[in-house]
């Protein structure tokens, strides 16, 4: 589709998957500024659903197709879904809640203008003449992931799979109702919230 | 393809979840600006790892690693937030105050802000529990 020859490099005359690119993350953009700064706690996360989304097409763009469909299964799959679980579990409001963003909003904002043209500035600096050749060789096929996961990254892989399950047994243990703890004998609301949460 | 594009779209993706993390009020919507520059991170790595395109395949390894204990992360703090949903009656962050400077309240604690105290945890849990 494209042939990114040496001749044909430089900013006015982008290729095809970098304006496939731009596009892409500037949906991608849009949608992760809609997903905090809406209103709307659920459309949050439903917009979070499109970041994610878009970051998984910037990976099918970097070759890198086995992170992309990763992406797709564990963020879009499960993340979201998980996020919209606890939205629901902690009654959050379902339609127009003013308060979501607290009053240091203004800081907030000053701060991440302040760190996002420092990072651009640095990035466009150090990187202004660096070109991926994606046609090159080390073509990144699942493949080819795989044998280097399996190959040179076993290691770190299994203390991985240690370190889910143990995040496993903790999320259980956290979130587990005490059987032994009785309500305290005496106050009068206490057994009230515990029968409104149950 | 110019690496300028992925790294700079990464920088302002990190740049919007810090604004999320930073302002948000819900802490479950802090938790899915965590994962906005968990992303962006994400992205920096692989570009870097097809721009780099060593025999390890480091940077799309390290993503993988990155998007597990994202997963790790992402139910552990949900676990943690409904805990405190359970106990304080709230998921709002600047409402949870028991561990706070108590010369300054910060937000509209009900119970518990003024003589709360690190050491003594489960009694003004459970005098949150009960003020709930």
């Amino acid at each position: 589709m494209i042939h990114s020859t040496i001749a044909h490099r430089g900013f006015m005359s982008p290729t095809g998957v970098e304006i496939t690119f731009l596009l892409v993350g500037l949906a991608t953009l849009g949608a992760a500024i809609v997903t905090v700064t809406t209103r709307q706690l659920v459309r949050a996360a439903l917009w979070l659903v499109v970041a994610l989304g878009g970051i998984a097409v910037e990976y099918l763009l970097l070759t890198a197709e086995f992170i992309a469909w990763v992406q797709v299964l564990i963020y879009v799959g499960s993340v979201v879904v998980l996020l919209l679980f606890g939205l629901m579990l902690t009654k959050a409001p379902v339609g127009h809640s003013p308060d979501a963003d607290s009053e240091n909003r203004w800081v907030a904002l000053g701060v991440a203008m302040v760190a996002a043209a420092t990072l651009v500035w640095v990035v466009a600096d150090a990187f202004r003449s660096t070109w991926i050749d994606l046609h090159g060789p080390g073509g990144t096929t699942t493949k080819v992931t795989g044998a280097a996961l399996f190959r040179f990254w076993v290691l770190p892989f299994e203390a991985l799979s240690v370190l889910l399950l143990a995040a496993l047994v903790g999320a259980v243990v956290l979130s587990r109702r005490r059987r032994a703890e009785t309500p305290p004998p005496g106050t009068g609301p206490a057994p009230v919230t515990r029968g409104r949460d149950a | 393809m110019h690496l300028v594009y992925p790294a700079v779209l990464a920088s302002l993706l990190f740049a919007v979840g810090l604004y999320g993390v930073l302002a948000r009020r819900n802490a479950i919507l802090v938790l899915m600006s965590v994962e906005l520059m968990l992303n962006a991170v994400n992205l920096d790595l692989v570009a870097f790892d097809r721009w780099l395109s060593d025999s390890l395949h480091s940077g799309q390894a390290l993503t993988l690693f990155t998007i597990t204990i994202a997963a790790a992360e992402i139910g552990l703090g949900l676990a943690i937030v409904l805990l405190v949903y359970r106990n304080r009656g709230t998921a709002d962050i600047d409402r949870v105050t028991g561990l706070a400077d108590p010369g300054r309240p910060l937000g509209g604690d009900s119970g518990g802000a003024p003589d709360s105290d690190p050491a003594t945890d489960t009694p003004d849990d459970e005098k949150a529990e009960a003020t709930a």
